[in-house]
C-alpha cells in the first residue's frame, strides 16, 4: 500500500526549508524504490516544529520534526513510513499537547488537507455550510450569523451579522462581497495560514455571504507581500469553478457568484476598509469619510460587505453546525474562538486557536514556553502596530474584547508580539510614530503631521532636551491624534505610545549617544 | 520632459493596458503587470497608461507614488526585502539590517554597484513566528542570523528568479 506523507507548502514552513525536505523525501524514496504519496499541506501552526513531516499510519498521523534534508535518510532507515522510532519522532500529531488542548474551529482543516483538493475539502465537512445556506432564506442566513455572535476578526470587532443585514436591506442591484486580506499587522499570520492551508473555507464563506445578501461578485484584496497565498487562492478558485462551486450556477442552485483576487501594493493603510475599497477601485488608498458606510455605498458606490479572512472563513462552520454551536464557545460578548498568533521573541511560536477567555499568561507560557532567548518577558504588544504594550503585571488578562479594553489595550487581529527584558520601550514608541509617518495616507492632518512631530518629540526626550515638557507634549499630541484622525492608523498609533509611556516610563530618559 | 520608453517597452505597456482596460478599476492591475514585465514602472510608462485608461497623468502618477510596492527605478537582479516590523525587531531585526547594509554596501532603497541586489525595507511578511524574516524574489526566509543572511545571498545568486 502506498504511504501518504505530508510536508507543508506553507510560506513559513518553506522559509525554514520545507521545500528542500520535500525534495529530499522524494529523492530518497526513488533511490530506495519506495512508493509514496507526497501531499503538500498547510501548516498545523506549530512553527517551532516546522518543517513538520507527517506520515499516515493505521493509528493516525505520526509527526516528525523539525526535519532537515540531512535527517531524511535516517528517517527512512528508521522506517518512518510505518511510524518508526527516531529522535525527531513526536508521536501521533493529534496527541501533541500543544495541539490537543486547542479548540480548532476556523482552523479545523488547516494543515490537515491538501488545500488544492475540492474533494478533500468536501470530505472534511467542506461546503456543508453553503449547502445549508442554499436551503434557507436570505433573512435566515443573516439571522444565523447574527445569532452566532460572530464579530469582525480584522480588529474592529463589529458584529458581522449587522453588516450583512444592512447590505441585505439595500435595494436589489449590484452588490459586492469583499474580503480584506491585507493582513499587515506585525505578529499576525492567521489569514495567510488559512489562505494557504484551507483557501476553500474562505471561498465558501464569501459565497455564502453572496447568497445571503444577493451579491454576485466577490473580491479578495490580498497584500502583495503574500505571493504564496496568491498562488494558493488562485488554484483553489480555479478548482471551485471547475467543480461548479463558483460561477453561474453555484451547487446547481441557479445562483451566480464570481470571485477573483486583487493584489494590494504595500500600503498598510489599505487594511482600513474604506481605503481598501479605494485601492480595489485602482486608486490611491486614501481613507473615505464615513458616512456613508460601505454597506450602503461601498465598492464602485454599491452596497458592499467588507469582512476579514478569519470572519468569512468562520462563516461556513456557523452555517453548518448552527449559530448555537459556535456561540457556546467564548465569554461575555466575545463569542466563539479566536485564532491567536504567538510571535516575536517566543520559544514556541505559532497559531493557537482557543475560545475567548484564555488568558494571556496561558498563551505566553503554557503554549509559548516563555521567550526564545530564555530571558524574562518584559512586554507584549497585542493587536498589531496599533495595539497597546502590555506589561508583565497584566498578563492575567483574559483574551476578550471587553477585558482588554478594560486595561486600555485591544485585541485587534489576535497577534501577540513578545519582547524580552532587553527591549527599549522608548525606541518601540518612536517606531510606532515612525511607522505611522511612513504609512499615513496623508488625508488627515493629525496622522500625517502628528506622526512626524511624534518622532521628533521622542527624539528630544531621548536627547535630554526638556524631558518633562516634551513628555507632556507627547501626551497632548497623542490625544490630538486619537481624537482628530479620520481612521485607526492615526487614531490608534497613540495606543502603543501612551502604553509604553504609562508602563515603561523609566525607558523615556536621555541617552548618551555612541 | 518625460523620458520616452524604448519601442519594445512601449509595446509591452500598450499591450498590458489593452488587455486589462476592460476590467473594473484596472489601474493597480495594470501597474502590477507593468512592474512584473519590466521590473519597475518607468516614468515613460505613465503617459501611456493614462492615455490607455483615459485618465490623467496626475492620477497615474499619484497611484504609482502612493504604493510602496511600485518601483520607479530598475531593481537589481535580486530584490532583498528585509522585515523591519515589531516581531522581527523583537529578535534583532535592527542589528540584522545593519549587517545587511554593511554586507551589501548600500542603504535601504538602493542597489549594489554590481547591480546584483536591491535592499528594501518591508513591514511584515507574515513570518512572525520565525523572526527575523526576509524575502528575496518571492522566496521567504526565517530565523535569519548574519551568517544565514550571507548564505541566503549566495543561494539566491545561484537561483533563477521565481
Amino acid at each position: 500500500m502506498t504511504v501518504t506523507v505530508y510536508v507543508p507548502r506553507d510560506a513559513s514552513a518553506l522559509s525554514l526549508g520545507a521545500g528542500d525536505v520535500a525534495d529530499a523525501i522524494s529523492k530518497e524514496a526513488a533511490v530506495r524504490g519506495v512508493e509514496l504519496r507526497l501531499v503538500r499541506n498547510g501548516s498545523r501552526g506549530a512553527y517551532w516544529l516546522e518543517p513538520l513531516v507527517e506520515v499516515v499510519t493505521p493509528k493516525g498521523r505520526v509527526a516528525y520534526g523539525p526535519v532537515t534534508p540531512a535527517d531524511v535518510p535516517g528517517l527512512f532507515a528508521a522506517d518512518f513510513l510505518n511510524g518508526g522510532q527516531h529522535p525527531l519522532a513526536l508521536g501521533l500529531t493529534d496527541q501533541i499537547a500543544w495541539f490537543a488542548s486547542q479548540q480548532r474551529l476556523t482552523f479545523a482543516r488547516v494543515g490537515i488537507i491538501d488545500p488544492t483538493s475540492v474533494a478533500e475539502y468536501v470530505a472534511n465537512d467542506g461546503y456543508q455550510g453553503l449547502r445549508r445556506a442554499l436551503a434557507m432564506t436570505q433573512q435566515e442566513i443573516v439571522q444565523a450569523v447574527l445569532d452566532s455572535g460572530l464579530r469582525g476578526r480584522g480588529g474592529a470587532a463589529f458584529p458581522t451579522g449587522i453588516k450583512w443585514k444592512t447590505v441585505l436591506e439595500q435595494p436589489a442591484g449590484q452588490k459586492y462581497i469583499t474580503c480584506n486580506a491585507d493582513e499587515g499587522d506585525s505578529g499576525t499570520f492567521s489569514d495567510r495560514m488559512l489562505m494557504e492551508g484551507d483557501p476553500l473555507a474562505l471561498i465558501e464563506g464569501m459565497t455564502i455571504a453572496g447568497v445571503a445578501v444577493g451579491a454576485t461578485q466577490g473580491y479578495i484584496y490580498l497584500r502583495a507581500e503574500y505571493p504564496h497565498a496568491y498562488r494558493a487562492l488562485n488554484l483553489a478558485i480555479e478548482a471551485a469553478y471547475q467543480a461548479r462551486y463558483l460561477g453561474s450556477d453555484v451547487m446547481g442552485s441557479g445562483k451566480r457568484f464570481d470571485l477573483e483576487v486583487r493584489l494590494g501594493a504595500g500600503a498598510y493603510v489599505c487594511g482600513e476598509e474604506t481605503s481598501m475599497l479605494e485601492s480595489l477601485e485602482g486608486k490611491r488608498g486614501e481613507i473615505r469619510v464615513r458616512p456613508p458606510l460601505p454597506a450602503i455605498k461601498g465598492l464602485f458606490g454599491q452596497p458592499t460587505i467588507v469582512n476579514n479572512v478569519m470572519t468569512l472563513g468562520t462563516v461556513p462552520l456557523i452555517l453548518h453546525k448552527g449559530a448555537e454551536f459556535y456561540k457556546n464557545y467564548g465569554m461575555g460578548k466575545s463569542r466563539g474562538t479566536l485564532p491567536l498568533q504567538l510571535a516575536g521573541n517566543i520559544k514556541r511560536g505559532g497559531l493557537v486557536e482557543r475560545a475567548f477567555g484564555v488568558t494571556l499568561r496561558e498563551l505566553l507560557y503554557d503554549y509559548g514556553g516563555g521567550s526564545a532567548t530564555g530571558r524574562p518577558i518584559r512586554a507584549v504588544q497585542v493587536g498589531g502596530p496599533l495595539g497597546a504594550y502590555i506589561p508583565a503585571s497584566q498578563f492575567d488578562v483574559a483574551i476578550d474584547y471587553e477585558a482588554l479594553a478594560g486595561i486600555g489595550a485591544l485585541l485587534g487581529h489576535g497577534g501577540i508580539v513578545v519582547f524580552d527584558d532587553t527591549v527599549d520601550m522608548a525606541r518601540m514608541a518612536r517606531y510606532a510614530m515612525e511607522f505611522c509617518a511612513v504609512e499615513s495616507c496623508g488625508k488627515c492632518t493629525p496622522c500625517r503631521i502628528g506622526s512626524t512631530r511624534g518622532v521628533e518629540v521622542i527624539d528630544r526626550i531621548l536627547g535630554g532636551v526638556e524631558s518633562e515638557r516634551n513628555v507632556r507634549q507627547l501626551e497632548e499630541l497623542c490625544e490630538t491624534m486619537l481624537q482628530g484622525s479620520l481612521c485607526g492608523l492615526g487614531g490608534m498609533t497613540p495606543f502603543p505610545v501612551t502604553s509604553a509611556l504609562k508602563h515603561f516610563r523609566e525607558d523615556f530618559r536621555a541617552r548618551t549617544r555612541h | 520632459m518625460t523620458p520616452t520608453l524604448s519601442a519594445t517597452h512601449s509595446d509591452t505597456v500598450r499591450r498590458i493596458v489593452a488587455d486589462l482596460k476592460g476590467r473594473p478599476g484596472p489601474l493597480l492591475e495594470v501597474l502590477h503587470a507593468v512592474q512584473a514585465s519590466l521590473g519597475y514602472v518607468p516614468e515613460g510608462a505613465v503617459p501611456l497608461v493614462a492615455q490607455g485608461l483615459n485618465i490623467s497623468r496626475a492620477e497615474v502618477h499619484g497611484v504609482v507614488t502612493f504604493y510602496h510596492y511600485f518601483r520607479r527605478t530598475p531593481p537589481g537582479k535580486h530584490v532583498v526585502s528585509l522585515c523591519r516590523a515589531e516581531s522581527c525587531q523583537a529578535l534583532g531585526a535592527d542589528q540584522l539590517a545593519e549587517h545587511a547594509k554593511r554586507k551589501l554596501g548600500v542603504d535601504f532603497h538602493a542597489t549594489t554597484a554590481d547591480g546584483e541586489f536591491s535592499l528594501e525595507p518591508i513591514y511584515c511578511l507574515g513570518n512572525c513566528a520565525c523572526s527575523p524574516a526576509a524575502m528575496v524574489d518571492g522566496r521567504l526566509y526565517g530565523r535569519l542570523t548574519p551568517e544565514s543572511f550571507d548564505a541566503m545571498l549566495v543561494k539566491e545568486q545561484g537561483l533563477k528568479k521565481s
